[in-house]
């Protein structure tokens, strides 16, 4: 008995023996347990950050490394097993020099936008690169399709691969022309390539303590937490349990001051599932032991509110006290009198969009530390100004004392414009005075952080005999969840862009954002606009056809022109390219319009459409000062910094900044170093979020180049046309004569600058009165789109084959990005379209969550329309969101055109659209009998 | 946790029955459940276990696809043309990742209602060859498969290898699998056919089977029924009807009603047999 268990010791003391790992050359000699997780020892261990994990599950490849030259998930691979093989990871790359070209073609040809795929991307590639053979595209998609990528649309990957697979050379930068307008290279794309980018998981102090959150697994309920100092007893390693009574300054928080109403740590109630009510500091070692399971809490279930229905429900339990009836906000645009001005031609119809994740693949992550009575918080963030301000307000200290540190983001989307960890790390770490991190798992960042909101929208568009429109009536509910997050911004953006890109003189749009315990509902990419859009273009299509009109030729009669103006009385005077874009995409479109008949009349089981989508953005804040400021300085020795408090999610707006920065100075772009969002260094740049940063940063950045030209004509007592050039470190004033100004000569601030000015800029907009009537956007950007689909009658599938799209940008800074803006926004625009629905405890991973995969997306012609906004910095105005907009009302148009049933409800399922197509007769039938 | 890691076959079955924990091959299941929350005690490696390695070869009538086979090494194996439908099922397993560490063992153990790999098995009539403390024993894949998550493997058992019967005609095979996306899918239903046929081109073997659309893959026998004795040419024109379907019981979920499922699957074996009757004709008899 004694000898048996002696040896069962002995062997379960091989567990921690340690083991020999080779990584890219290199033995290490590791103690972490056998069954470790191959991508945590890879991080954990060996310090090797670059590989990313992303689900811990198989599920998203980001974690990719190869063994024995194969790509394998490293989350999915224990220690044991990687034991005496040849592992390789990103850092490895350089050493094979061969494929250090696969990492100069991913930098230069866009193939990686925020960067946390790449390495795994990268790793995927190297093992196809190795394997001597021509490949086709269809096998270099086979052989990838196992990462995703959210931002990139995975279109510049595979062109990537297949330009290094091809030997040819890149090509050279231009390094003469303007840095406005050339395919400069991503500023910090190497960095991203060579896996050395530290996102929001990668910076972890070795002695942080490591914080676990005690969920709510109730979607309502009240809760009485028991004993933890019990706890923290019976649990070696926790060092304290942290709950609502804890917080120091004010328990709660959320996206507008007058709307904190999302507690830290919820106090006697629940409002959604995951919601958290305790959190655990532990050391590293013990986090895997603590059963949460065991954590003293008792919970008493409430009746859930859900869905829209469900929240107006008067029977339903009130969620704030300050909403009575559940209804968060309301959002209205009225002109005019809808019902007396109603043309003779109505169409309607009614609508239904679900919760759609952003799905980012790298979850929320952070780490905190207490610096004195400072707060410091590395964090991954679209906002760390709102995030300073937001734990201030939570530890009750000044803002001026919390510094916010932005990791690299990989991927945002607006899911990282609300606080995620940063609330309950500033807690912990004030209260433990000990570095803390966090890290979400996938199911954390998938059931607590907010969602694009369902909606149910009710629409009818009606026009005269001549077609013109003349009215326009909305109401959508908004699914908005148990706190506001964004949704006011949902509810007031949206009847502002209801109508569309259209000249509509009569509108009443309504809107209403109803709470509920379903997922929080708040930012994603167009702030609803995307999907009233699916109402206003299935609208204009069934009314053309009404008209009997061509769908494209009924747009353009229709398109706002400069000129116009809009509902909230704003006259829109220029850079509206909306009918540019219509103009552009007609040549396909009619060729494609036959070419689909021809398809049909030869096929009955597979039937191809085409369907048009359009769409209109404002750029910036609605109706809200949002203003920017960006600095340039200049060192004695020359050297010229952008200090820029704009976070780079992945959209590239370092690399816009930089352009823009070196064409006000009349320098090469690789002359301006970057010193990038540190709210401490930096200055308020706004939210990365409503496509506003390249317009409105940009105009900043303009102006901070123009004061320091000034400031340098005032010194050198030159003329105010004098010209400046700075060059190898000096600064030259030629007006009358060329002064020379030494530099050297002056006083330097800490930083050693010896000049620095600010940009600020605000986007002349104004408050919109009672009749909703004001400037609420400074600049639109417009877009068509039409997709190819094809439809199997048969089992309800659809394919998009291809999409033109046309995006009047104002100016295209630079042309690689905006391309892969619009390429990534369509693939998020087709998961919306056909497979993305977030349902609460049933799709929190992210093999049930479908996101597009590299064989899901369309070949993609983009057309970009230059209008020069004479507000836009250069010209530009903004991408991100457009790009997303028209993708979904262009395929489910696409869809009718094909099948003559029209979808209203996405994601358009195979299962869903079959039953359609069964329900209305036109379902191909496989079974006889 | 306590991580084992069985030297080699008898040391696997000993390690399973005096600890009970769970095998790990390929960890392609495993890990996902322990993020998901399945907390095991222990895990016993068996990746190592040389028995359970090795090529995929024929002994006498039959093919033995060794337990820790991957999808990789069934794809580029040297194989006739009955394994189509199965090296297409492996092509269509997860993405290239988990080609390359998951194992043809732990998909069948692991028993999920959609595992990609068993209906091209399940139509070939395949054997599980299970080992265990007195040695030996072989249970037909489909009286293997209980249902959801559940086999016949005992507390004391490991799959050691899945054997094919060589079919001695002209053979081919065809495989079909739907999902919402391309890659990385959880499949809404799949089928595989395998028709052999005899000289005079007379079908003299169907085997049909379907996943995603019961608790385990099912073979439709009266479809099968219905197949033999025609033609190639009739394979596609057999019109199916109801009863075919019949053992099929799909279910409501997140990737579709079960109403839907159970129409694709009729149409998905339809392609699968169309597929292979159009590749037995490719075939120079």
């Amino acid at each position: 008995m004694n000898r048996s268990l002696k040896s069962e010791e002995a062997e379960r003391s091989r567990e921690y023996s340690p083991v020999r790992l080779r990584v890219n050359g290199a033995e290490y000699e590791v103690t972490s347990p056998a069954g470790a997780r191959l991508a945590d020892v890879l991080r954990d261990d060996l310090g090797l950050t670059g590989t990313k994990i992303g689900c811990n599950a198989g599920d998203c490849g980001a974690c990719t490394v190869l063994i024995s030259g194969k790509q394998v998930c490293s989350c999915l691979v224990s220690l044991d097993q990687a034991a005496g093989l040849a592992v390789e990871t990103v850092e490895g790359l350089q050493k094979d020099s061969s494929l250090r070209g696969l990492q100069a073609a991913f930098v230069e040809l866009g193939a990686a936008q925020c960067g946390i795929c790449t390495p795994g991307m990268l790793m995927a590639a190297a093992e196809l690169a190795r394997e001597s053979k021509s490949w086709s595209r269809e096998e270099i998609l086979d052989r990838m399709g196992g990462v995703l990528c959210r931002c990139t649309g995975y279109t510049k990957i595979v062109d990537a691969i297949e330009h290094y697979l091809s030997g040819q050379a890149l090509p050279a930068p231009d390094a003469k022309a303007p840095a406005v307008g050339s395919r400069i290279t991503k500023v910090d794309g190497l960095s991203r390539a060579e896996g050395t980018a530290r996102y929001g998981a990668d910076a972890t102090p070795e002695d942080a303590l490591l914080l676990k959150a005690v969920r709510s697994p109730h979607a309502h309920a009240t809760f009485v937490i028991g004993d933890t100092d019990k706890f923290v007893r019976e649990n070696p390693g926790v060092v304290r349990v942290i709950t609502a009574r804890d917080v120091p300054g004010k328990n709660e928080y959320g996206i507008f001051d007058h709307y904190r109403d999302q507690p830290v740590l919820a106090e006697s109630q629940v409002r959604f599932n995951g919601e958290v009510v305790a959190a655990i500091i532990c050391e590293r070692g013990a986090a895997e032991t603590i059963d949460l399971d065991t954590f003293p809490v008792t919970w008493q279930p409430l009746e859930p509110v859900s869905g829209i229905d469900g929240g107006l429900d008067p029977k339903a339990a009130m969620l704030h006290a300050s909403r009575p009836d559940n209804v968060l906000t309301r959002g209205k645009m009225i002109r005019g009198d809808v019902e007396g001005e109603r043309g003779r031609h109505v169409v309607s119809g009614k609508f239904q969009t679900g919760y759609v994740e952003h799905a980012y693949i790298e979850p929320e992550a952070g780490f905190a530390r207490r610096v004195g009575d400072r707060m410091e918080i590395f964090v991954t963030t679209q906002t760390p100004y709102m995030d300073r301000d937001g734990v201030a307000h939570i530890l009750g200290i000044p803002k001026t004392e919390v510094r916010i540190l932005p990791s690299a983001v990989g991927g945002g989307f607006g899911g990282k414009i609300d606080m995620s960890v940063q609330p309950l790390l500033a807690v912990a770490a004030w209260l433990t005075d000990r570095p803390v991190a966090y890290v979400y798992s996938r199911l954390e960042s998938m059931r607590v952080t907010p969602k694009r909101h369902p909606s149910r929208i009710e629409a009818a568009l009606s026009c005269g005999d001549d077609g013109k429109l003349k009215t326009f009536s909305f109401h959508a509910d908004f699914n908005t969840g148990p706190y506001a997050s964004c949704g006011p911004i949902v509810a007031n953006r949206v009847p502002l862009h209801a109508m569309g890109p259209y000249d509509v003189p009569t509108v009443h749009c309504t809107t209403r954002a109803v709470l509920t315990t379903d997922a929080i509902a708040g930012a994603f990419r167009g702030f609803g606009v995307p999907q009233a859009a699916i109402a206003h273009e299935a609208l204009m299509d069934q009314l053309a056809d009404k008209m009997g009109m061509d769908r494209l030729d009924f747009r353009i009669l229709n398109s706002l022109l400069p000129g116009d103006v809009i509902s909230t009385g704003q006259k829109l005077s220029s850079s509206v390219g909306m009918k540019e874009c219509l103009e552009a995409l007609k040549p396909s479109w009619h060729e494609q319009r036959k070419a689909v008949a021809a398809f049909n009349q030869r096929s009955d089981r597979f039937r191809r459409g085409i369907g048009l989508g359009c769409m209109w953005y404002g750029i910036g804040n609605t109706s809200q000062p949002n203003p920017s400021s960006m600095r340039i300085a200049i060192g004695a020795d020359g050297r010229i910094t952008l200090y820029s408090g704009a976070v780079d999610i992945g959209q590239g707006v370092n690399t816009i900044m930089t352009q823009m920065c070196a064409d006000a100075l009349d320098v090469a772009s690789d002359r301006i170093n970057l010193v990038l969002g540190d709210t401490d260094r930096t200055l308020d740049a706004g939210k990365s979020s409503a496509s506003r940063q390249t317009f409105i940063s940009g105009n900043a950045v303009v102006l901070a180049a123009d004061k320091l030209k000034e400031s340098i004509r005032r010194l050198t007592n030159a003329g105010a046309d004098a010209a400046i050039k700075f060059r190898d470190g000096t600064v030259k004033v030629s007006g009358a004569q060329e002064i020379s100004l030494d530099l050297a000569s002056l006083p330097a601030d800490d930083e050693g600058n010896v000049l620095s000015e600010v940009g600020h800029y605000n986007p002349p907009t104004t408050d919109l009165d009672e009749n909703q009537q004001g400037i609420p956007y400074a600049s639109y950007a417009f877009a068509a789109q039409s997709a190819l689909v094809e439809v199997d009658m048969l089992l309800g599938t659809t394919k998009v084959i291809k999409i033109w799209a046309a995006h009047d940008v104002g100016r295209a800074v630079n042309p690689t990005q905006v391309e892969g803006q619009i390429q990534g926004g369509i693939a998020q625009g087709l998961g919306l379209a056909l497979m993305e629905e977030y349902i609460p405890l049933a799709t929190d991973n992210l093999h049930n969550y479908l996101i597009p995969t590299f064989g899901d997306i369309p070949e993609i012609e983009i057309y970009l329309v230059e209008t020069l906004d004479p507000l836009g910095p250069f010209g530009a105005k903004g991408i991100g969101e457009p790009a997303l907009v028209p993708t979904a009302p262009a395929i489910l148009n696409a869809i009718t055109d094909a099948t003559a049933c029209r979808p209203t409800q996405v994601p358009v399922t195979p299962s869903r659209l079959w039953k359609l197509l069964h329900d209305s007769g036109k379902g191909r039938h496989a079974i006889s009998g | 946790m306590d991580y084992r890691r069985a030297a080699d076959l008898q040391d696997a079955v000993r390690l399973r029955q005096s600890m009970g924990y769970p095998f790990v091959a390929g960890g392609t299941d495993i890990y996902p459940a322990i993020e998901n929350g399945a907390r095991f005690p222990g895990l016993i490696d068996v990746s190592k276990v040389e028995a359970l390695r090795g090529e995929i070869r024929r002994e006498g009538g039959e093919w033995i696809i060794p337990a820790m086979a991957t999808w990789s090494e069934i794809i580029a194996a040297k194989l006739p043309s009955q394994f189509d439908a199965l090296k297409q099922a492996a092509s269509e397993v997860g993405g290239r990742q988990i080609q390359n560490t998951g194992t043809v063992a732990g998909n069948i153990c692991n028993a999920s209602p959609a595992a990609d790999g068993i209906p091209a098995l399940m139509a070939m009539d395949a054997k599980i060859s299970v080992a265990g403390p007195s040695g030996m024993r072989e249970v037909p894949l489909e009286k293997f498969v209980l249902g959801n998550r559940k086999t016949d493997l005992q507390g004391d058992e490991i799959l050691y290898a899945v054997k094919v019967p060589a079919r001695p005609g002209r053979t081919a095979s065809a495989f079909r699998k739907l999902g919402a996306r391309r890659y990385l899918v959880i499949s809404i239903a799949m089928a595989a056919a395998v028709l052999e046929c005899d000289a005079a081109e007379k079908i003299v073997y169907a085997g049909i089977s379907v996943g995603a659309c019961a608790a385990r893959s099912l073979r439709l026998p009266a479809w099968e029924k219905a197949l033999h004795g025609r033609s190639i040419g009739e394979v596609g024109s057999v019109e199916p009807v109801p009863a075919f379907l019949a053992p099929l019981a799909p279910m409501d979920d997140i990737r579709g009603k079960g109403e839907y499922r159970k129409h694709a699957a009729g149409v998905l074996v339809r392609e699968a047999l169309v597929k292979a009757a159009e590749r037995l004709n490719e075939q120079v008899a």
